[in-house]
């Protein structure tokens, strides 16, 4: 039934014919094609993103003074190099937007989404292939808007990336009208192309899983993607939806939330977050299923509590539904709302604390290789906790009355974002790279890349937690404006050099990438000698990616299992014993 | 870099200090737990050749430990929070008697009505500040504020008081101060071009000062 899904060259032969450079590696159905196009276009975005953190750190370590290269904007951002207040909210929005929306998300989702999942359960393609091919061709014109606010008049979107209305509903309060429109329509269409993603990304699992490959049998990276795509359907409709009406308040004279024409405010709040919650926890789940692959290969031991690691990414998905209000509690919602978002925001530490310690667990009595991929997923466990514990204090909404709106929050948010979600990133570009480009990345510049980026990641982000402590209020263009903030502005001229060094240690990352793909030694089938499906069939796999559907034995973590010699035992392995499988997808060919 | 907070000059501020300081002692046993426990394995379990790792799929009775420590945990820090936030910012936490006033706040300042001498708003002797509020010390005082074109948070850190005030909602936040003094007053959502300028001052006097101040600044003595 389901390969009736799959266009005629996917089906048959791995290789049926050749096609055309176009249809092969610009409008291509090939997931892993498509996956590597997501890959360019959100490490571009990433390091643009970079980019407008270091002009922001810029105005923050050095206030009012010339910003070296400054002298390249025009008058309406920087006059005489100096940036403007109202060019600085927008940097401050569009570091946030282009992180969230146009990196860190199509990165986890788009790229290893698209990648690993027909890859890593037996299936020649994506169910949709053609889908697929339209959810990365819609998100380039997205891109491609967001990018043009920056060039329009007025300026671009300055009101967060939390759009917070009636401040984002009127161009009267910020000078800032297509911009913020702009903003808005780029949001809904890169929306458009991640709901595609999700159905894709779901179909495929349910019913294109090679014969044996149970639900139980599925590697942790695949189940994260799974409820991460179902948060990505329920959750992107309704960030669309509030989109949509911000932008008839802005264009048509709605007032939804217009105050003075009855409209409410905090509307937008609850729409915002009740996508918003659910969109932290489509940040972070792909990267722990990453985390965990990488973990059990690099530590040659079984997953810690496999079934525990699966209910506890389901009961995240779960609880990210019902705890939007903790991103509201100074905001004047009642405030007996404010406790019952309290408890259930505690409850999150329960499964989060079970993927911690079962990491740990995974590493206790390994036998650990530290290459590239391990290194960043260590960091990201180390990071993770950081980001967790800080999570702790704001989740009591007592305590949150002094920091909400502070540099704490800044701190904790990169400590997940960036401590977390962009270290897995990098653990998982590297480890899958062989794969994608069969060919190695350099080890060396890797490790200097992981070095530079964990040390002056630390350097940066750390001491904001105590900026936050001295009340230090985020978002704002000039802290000397402060008497009570002028003892702390050392701290921030520190933050700002460190993050200078940390965007500049990326270059070793751009330069192991391109280096690695031009001549970098070449990679076997298995370089990491790892258990996954993905491992069965060449680097690069080739179109349809198996001359065979492969058979599933056993679950995806076998490492140093006592049956065989070798410290790894693949899922495609078939032993002595073994019985053939039955089909567990729908996928019956092979 | 440091860990202690700034002197809170509030009624409510040291229950919120100490809420921060248990928060911080707790997470600061898991943190150095863990991620000592991190490192000694990333040591002691680092390949060695010829060695094969420890096949084992996982322990429910340790996963069941580590599950419930922190949910204990953190039910202790959700009840206690949600005690004092109750006093603090429950319908019914603003204290019978508090000295009342109107705040208003716009892109990007803050316009404060003091009741005169009488005490009350709504009278004669009303007078409007800018960006200036002063109170009396050891004396609730609540302030019912709105907000005219966007959302701005008056935010005062040594009062440990935050509060969203969102244009057609209003707010209403009370404090008392226990000490007299010069603060800042911030605000802390951004609001537009001018947010990182949108600042006050909260002067907290003595009763006799405030008295004597109130007298030199009501309408009818400005008019003499």
């Amino acid at each position: 039934m389901a390969t009736s899904a799959v266009p005629l060259e996917h089906s048959g032969h791995a290789e049926a014919h050749e096609l055309s450079f176009i249809r092969k590696y610009i409008f291509s159905t090939d997931h892993k094609i498509i996956g590597i196009q997501f890959l360019l276009f959100s490490l571009v975005f990433l390091l643009v993103g970079g980019i407008l953190a270091t002009m922001m750190r810029w105005q923050l370590g050095f206030p009012n003074e010339p910003m070296p290269g400054g002298g390249l904007f025009p008058e309406t951002m920087a006059p005489g190099g100096i940036l403007l207040p109202e060019f600085y909210n927008s940097l401050v929005t569009m570091h946030g937007t282009l992180m969230v929306f146009f990196a860190i998300m199509p990165l986890l989702v788009g790229v290893f989404g698209n990648y690993l999942i027909p890859l890593k359960i037996g299936a020649p393609d994506m169910a949709f292939p053609r889908l697929n091919m339209a959810s990365f061709w819609i998100a380039v014109p997205a891109g491609l808007l967001m990018v043009a606010g920056f060039f329009v008049e007025g300026g671009h979107a300055g009101a967060g990336w939390t759009a917070y209305a009636p401040l984002s509903a009127d161009p009267e309060w910020t000078g800032v009208r297509a911009g913020q429109q702009l903003w808005l329509l780029s949001l809904a269409i890169i929306g458009l192309s991640s709901i595609l993603g999700a159905t894709n990304y779901i179909t495929t699992v349910v019913n294109l899983r090679a014969p044996g490959m149970t639900w139980f049998r599925l590697p942790l990276s695949i189940w994260a993607l799974f409820v991460t795509s179902i948060l990505v359907l329920l959750a992107i409709p309704i960030l669309s939806g509030a989109a949509i009406m911000l932008f008839f308040d802005q264009t048509i004279g709605t007032h939804f939330f217009d105050a003075t024409d009855g409209g409410q405010p905090l509307l937008w709040q609850h729409l915002f977050w009740y996508f918003g919650h659910p969109e932290v926890y489509i940040l972070i789940l792909p990267a722990m299923g990453f985390v965990s692959d990488i973990i059990a290969n690099g530590s040659r031991k079984p997953v810690f509590g496999y079934d525990t690691m699966v209910w506890a990414i389901v009961s995240i998905g779960f609880l990210g539904w019902v705890v939007w209000g903790h991103h509201m509690f100074q905001s004047g919602m009642n405030p007996t709302l404010g406790t019952v978002f309290m408890i259930s925001t505690f409850f999150i530490a329960v499964p989060s604390a079970i993927k911690v310690f079962n990491w740990m667990g995974t590493m206790w009595r390994g036998n650990i290789r530290f290459h590239v991929p391990m290194l960043h997923a260590v960091a990201f466990v180390a990071m993770f906790v950081i980001g967790g514990l800080s999570g702790v204090f704001m989740a009591s909404n007592t305590f949150d009355i002094y920091i909400h709106d502070t540099y704490f929050i800044v701190a904790h948010i990169h400590y997940v974002l960036f401590g977390g979600s962009l270290f897995a990133i990098f653990g998982a570009i590297t480890f899958w790279y062989p794969k994608m480009f069969g060919k190695m990345m350099s080890p060396l510049l890797g490790k200097i890349h992981f070095w530079l980026t964990f040390v002056f990641f630390n350097l940066a982000f750390f001491p904001m937690h105590s900026l936050g402590i001295g009340g230090h209020m985020r978002r704002i263009y000039d802290p000397t404006q402060y008497e009570f903030l002028q003892p702390l502005q050392p701290i921030n001229k520190f933050i700002s050099i460190s993050v200078f060094i940390l965007v500049a240690s990326q270059i070793f990352f751009a330069i192991a990438f391109i280096m690695g793909w031009f001549n970098g030694e070449k990679a076997g089938e298995n370089p990491w000698e790892d258990n996954g499906l993905e491992w069965s069939t060449p680097s690069p796999p080739p179109h349809g990616n198996w001359e065979k559907t492969p058979h599933v034995y056993r679950g995806p973590y076998e490492f140093s299992s006592p049956l065989v010699e070798e410290d790894y035992l693949p899922q495609f392995k078939k032993l002595d014993g073994d019985s053939e499988p039955a089909a567990a997808g729908g996928n019956g060919r092979g | 870099m440091s860990w202690i907070l700034p002197e809170g000059i509030s009624t409510f501020a040291a229950d919120i200090d100490l809420i921060y300081y248990w928060i911080l002692v707790i997470t600061g046993i898991v943190f150095v737990v863990v991620e000592g426990g991190l490192l000694w394995f990333v040591i002691k379990y680092r390949a060695r050749p010829g060695r094969k790792a420890y096949y084992i799929q996982g322990n429910t009775k340790a996963e069941i430990i580590w599950s419930a420590i922190p949910a204990v945990t953190v039910v202790f820090i959700g009840l206690w929070s949600a005690i004092i936030w109750d006093d603090i910012k429950g319908r019914d936490s603003v204290p019978e008697g508090s000295l009342a006033y109107d705040v208003r706040a716009e892109q990007f300042e803050w316009h404060f009505t003091h009741a005169g001498v009488d005490g009350t708003l709504g009278t004669a002797d009303d007078f409007q500040l800018r960006n200036q509020l002063h109170v009396p010390v050891n004396q609730p005082v609540v302030l019912n504020a709105t907000a005219e074109d966007v959302i701005h948070a008056f935010f005062v850190p040594a009062l440990r008081v935050k509060q969203d005030i969102v244009p057609g909602l209003g707010a209403v936040i009370w404090f008392e101060a226990t000490s007299t003094g010069e603060y800042e007053i911030a605000c802390a959502e951004l609001c537009g071009m001018g947010h990182y300028r949108m600042r006050a001052m909260l002067t907290i006097h003595t009763q006799e000062e405030y008295s004597q101040w109130l007298a030199s600044q009501s309408p009818v003595a400005t008019a003499e």
